[in-house]
């Protein structure tokens, strides 16, 4: 028994105290978003009662489905955007040699840490201009604000799959480059496929970081119409606050939806990822 | 343009036949034709609009993708042009520009040029004569009713001609466009919304605020359907370069060195125009004392908190991965998928409803232990209190990356010092910990960075409570970046020059320790073999 103890049991013991940890705060949600009350002072620690109240008034009294479906669209397009940009960058950095490669990259990282909400002003008088000279890319457009989630294309996550490009022997794309491929060939058709896994990781990362984005889209988004899942919830508990609690956390819950959906459908690339990892040492 | 393309990359692809065949060159071309159209289409506003310094950026722009991709050299740049290229616009140039108003007074009353501060004073110094112009007004917007900007649709009296008013001025509308009732208020307006009665009165301070510089004076609003035209009790005289007030005649003399008019006496005009002021924003951090002191105390609990919130969530998640990396561990899979549902969970949410878990009358926390603690009421707890919400945000995360790099590790090399005689504990201390900084280094520098400038953290949870008696702006959970919001925007005004120059401290802070820790790992050496 203490043999099994000191080899599985206390792993086992860890994991549950973890989860207890994990969970607690997400069952707290859950209890509120099924308390048929809806404020913060009734709610308890376990659900007290089943009622999917408060998942009625959030779609019908608020623009919820509104602003779930311009979050998952400018999300998803700036993930997917953005990783590609992020992949044809590392690509050079991880495969090519040429001046300016160590500044350029140390430079990514550097540029990352800048307080960027502070170039808030900047950005507002910047995106004036754009909406009075294309107004499809300005304020209140999903276009505008996915092109400037894009500026934050290139940093960590091209640090991230540049070591990962290093980690693919560089005889695979030689010989293809023996046969006759070209750079852009040996990209799509060599590399590209085999770094699938941090492909879908940067993706979550990127598509989780937007998800969550509230300051620069607070100011981005005013009109109802085109509020995303952080500005509008935000919106929602600002004022009142104990009293809109169980809608609040009926939409957190609905908000967790796409991540999870994009992390099960990217899981299998990044499970493979990790143990891929261990073959080649 | 085509011709052009095809001339220039057939023979780029032509000496490889049978390699890819043509599916390369016709996806380039494409590519470059969306360019060049997209190119066209961002001309012509840029050509109505005569903005020729940005047509000619966007000529260049242009012309240097096209030179870059139809040529055979420089390839790496072609790799790195596409992610640089909107890293240079919406991210370099927002920073660089920040960081040029550091050296400025930019601020509340310092916003625009002298020519627009002149016209705020004149406008600000409107009072009605007898005699003034009194027309009708009809409030309207040319966005959402309840949120858009406004405009007075002004009736004149005598002619019926009805213009726009905005705070940029006056604008006669086209008869056509509008209709008028009998009273002379508008009834409907081709590109504006008319604001109902409830929705004016909901913005009465606004329109009550609103004033429309005209040549003599500014129009402003009496109630919701009358306006009229004042007379600027002071104007700006060129001659000696100053306001005077027509009244009482006396003056206020501009000053460039510190962009306000100031009179003998120094009192200065409110609104101002922006001028360079060397360093001074920067010596203020220092020498201020009411700045200094606080700044300094937040700097050392926001380097804690930084160090803390990484550490620990490196050090729990590191543990959970440890403990689940092991074959004998049955249900590995669930484990794992609940350990991480944290990081599912939206995060802005999640720190919202922490906070109100810490609340202290209804509050989970307080219900469940039976506890009656002010949690955000003492430094401490709050302190406590903000890093274990961090450590709940973050570990699935540092556990997600550890047991990645876990697996990465060759089980060769833990067998090996176990056949060696190791303990477990000396062979993770010896083996695999080393082996997994090596690969997480980076990854946790730039998790320090990131939780050093944690402004959601904050700005949603404590919001920088509990602040002391004497310092209403500077709490005991604040970081610097907190700190600095609210020196930048809240309390007395906004001073985006003072807190440029402070983020840019911050910068220099953060990318010093970022460097310096990047120069003693040994990654570095792998990442620029």
């Amino acid at each position: 028994m203490s043999k099994w103890f000191a080899r599985v049991g206390w792993r086992h013991g860890v994991a549950a105290l973890a989860l207890v940890f994990s969970l607690f705060p997400i069952v707290f949600v859950v209890s509120a978003a099924l308390n048929p009350l809806g404020t913060l002072s009734s709610t308890a620690a376990v659900p007290t009662g089943a009622s999917v109240g408060n998942f009625g008034n959030l779609l019908t009294d608020t623009d919820f489905a509104r602003w779930f479906g311009n979050s998952v669209l400018i999300a998803g397009l700036s993930a997917l955007a953005s990783v590609f940009l992020s992949a044809l960058a590392a690509y050079a950095f991880s495969r090519m040699r040429f001046r300016g490669r160590r500044i350029g990259l140390l430079a990514l990282l550097l540029i990352q840490m800048f307080p960027q909400f502070l170039a808030i002003v900047a950005i507002f008088l910047m995106f004036s201009t754009i909406t009075d000279l294309w107004p499809v890319i300005g304020f209140n457009q999903a276009w505008g604000l996915i092109l400037l989630y894009l500026g934050g294309a290139l940093g960590v996550n091209t640090w991230l799959m540049k070591g990962f490009f290093d980690t693919v022997p560089r005889e695979l794309d030689e010989s293809a480059t023996m046969d006759g491929a070209s750079h852009a060939q040996t990209f799509f058709r060599i590399l590209l496929p085999l770094v699938a896994p941090i492909l879908a990781v940067t993706g979550l990362l990127a598509f989780i970081g937007t998800i969550n984005e509230f300051l620069i889209a607070n100011v981005f988004l005013t009109d109802t119409d085109a509020k995303t899942l952080s500005v509008g919830m935000y919106g929602l508990v600002a004022g009142e606050r104990n009293n809109n609690f169980g809608m609040f956390c009926a939409g957190t819950l609905l908000t967790a939806i796409p991540t999870v959906l994009v992390f099960q459908f990217l899981q299998r690339y990044i499970v493979n990822g990790l143990t891929a990892g261990a073959v080649k040492g | 343009m085509t011709a052009l393309l095809e001339r220039e990359t057939a023979p780029a692809e032509a000496p490889r036949p049978g390699r890819g065949g043509l599916a390369g060159p016709l996806v380039k071309i494409a590519l470059l034709g969306l360019v060049a159209g997209l190119a066209v289409w961002a001309a012509f506003p840029l050509i109505a609009e005569r903005a020729w310094t940005g047509l000619a950026v966007l000529l260049a722009a242009t012309a240097g993708l096209f030179y870059l991709y139809t040529g055979r050299r420089r390839v790496p740049a072609k790799y790195l042009v596409p992610g640089t290229l909107f890293l240079l616009v919406f991210q370099l140039f927002p920073v660089a520009y920040t960081a040029a108003t550091a050296f400025t007074n930019f601020s509340d009353g310092h916003r625009g040029d002298k020519r627009e501060a002149v016209v705020a004073i004149q406008t600000a110094s409107v009072t009605r004569v007898p005699g003034s112009t009194e027309y009708a007004l009809t409030v309207a917007t040319t966005g959402d009713p309840a949120t858009g900007p406004l405009t007075f649709l002004v009736t004149d009296p005598a002619t019926r001609v009805v213009s726009a008013g905005t705070r940029d001025g006056l604008e006669e509308l086209p008869a056509g466009d509008v209709t008028v009732n009998a009273t002379g208020r508008v009834t409907a307006a081709a590109g504006y919304t008319l604001l109902n009665g409830g929705q004016a009165s909901a913005r009465s301070r606004e329109i009550t605020g609103l004033a429309v510089p005209t040549p003599g004076g500014a129009i402003r609003s009496q109630g919701l359907s009358r306006a009229y035209e004042g007379k600027a009790g002071r104007a700006y005289d060129a001659g000696c370069d100053c306001v005077r007030d027509t009244t009482t005649g006396r003056t206020w003399t501009a000053d460039e060195e510190v962009g306000a008019f100031v009179a003998a006496d120094g009192e200065r005009l409110a609104q101002g125009w922006r001028v360079g002021v060397g360093l001074s924003n920067f010596t203020r951090l220092v020498t201020d004392a009411a700045i200094a002191g606080p700044f300094a105390r937040t700097l050392i609990w926001n380097l804690i908190f930084a160090l803390a919130s990484t550490g620990g969530t490196f050090v729990l998640g590191l543990g959970c991965a440890l403990a689940l990396h092991s074959p004998r561990v049955r249900g590995r899979g669930l484990y794992r998928t609940l350990l991480v549902l944290p990081y599912a969970m939206p995060s802005f949410a999640m720190l919202l409803v922490w906070r109100d878990m810490f609340n202290t009358d209804f509050g989970l926390i307080n219900n469940l232990f039976g506890l009656d603690v002010d949690w955000f009421g003492g430094a401490a707890s709050a302190r406590i209190a903000v890093i274990l919400v961090q450590l709940w945000l973050g570990y699935p995360y540092m556990f997600l990356v550890a047991t990645g790099a876990l697996q990465a590790i060759p089980p060769e090399l833990s067998e090996a010092s176990r056949i060696d005689g190791a303990s477990p504990w000396q062979s993770l201390k010896r083996v695999t910990l080393p082996l997994l900084l090596v690969a997480l280094t980076p990854l946790l520098i730039s998790s320090f960075a990131f939780n050093f400038n944690n402004f959601n953290a904050i700005y949603l949870t404590t919001d920088g409570a509990p602040f002391p008696a004497d310092n209403p702006a500077n709490g005991a959970t604040d970081l610097l970046i907190t700190y600095t919001y609210r020196l930048a925007f809240g309390g007395s005004g906004a001073e985006y020059g003072f807190a440029a120059a402070v983020s840019i401290f911050i910068f220099v802070i953060v990318a010093v320790i970022s460097t310096v820790s990047f120069r003693r790992t040994r990654r570095q050496e792998e990442v620029y073999s």
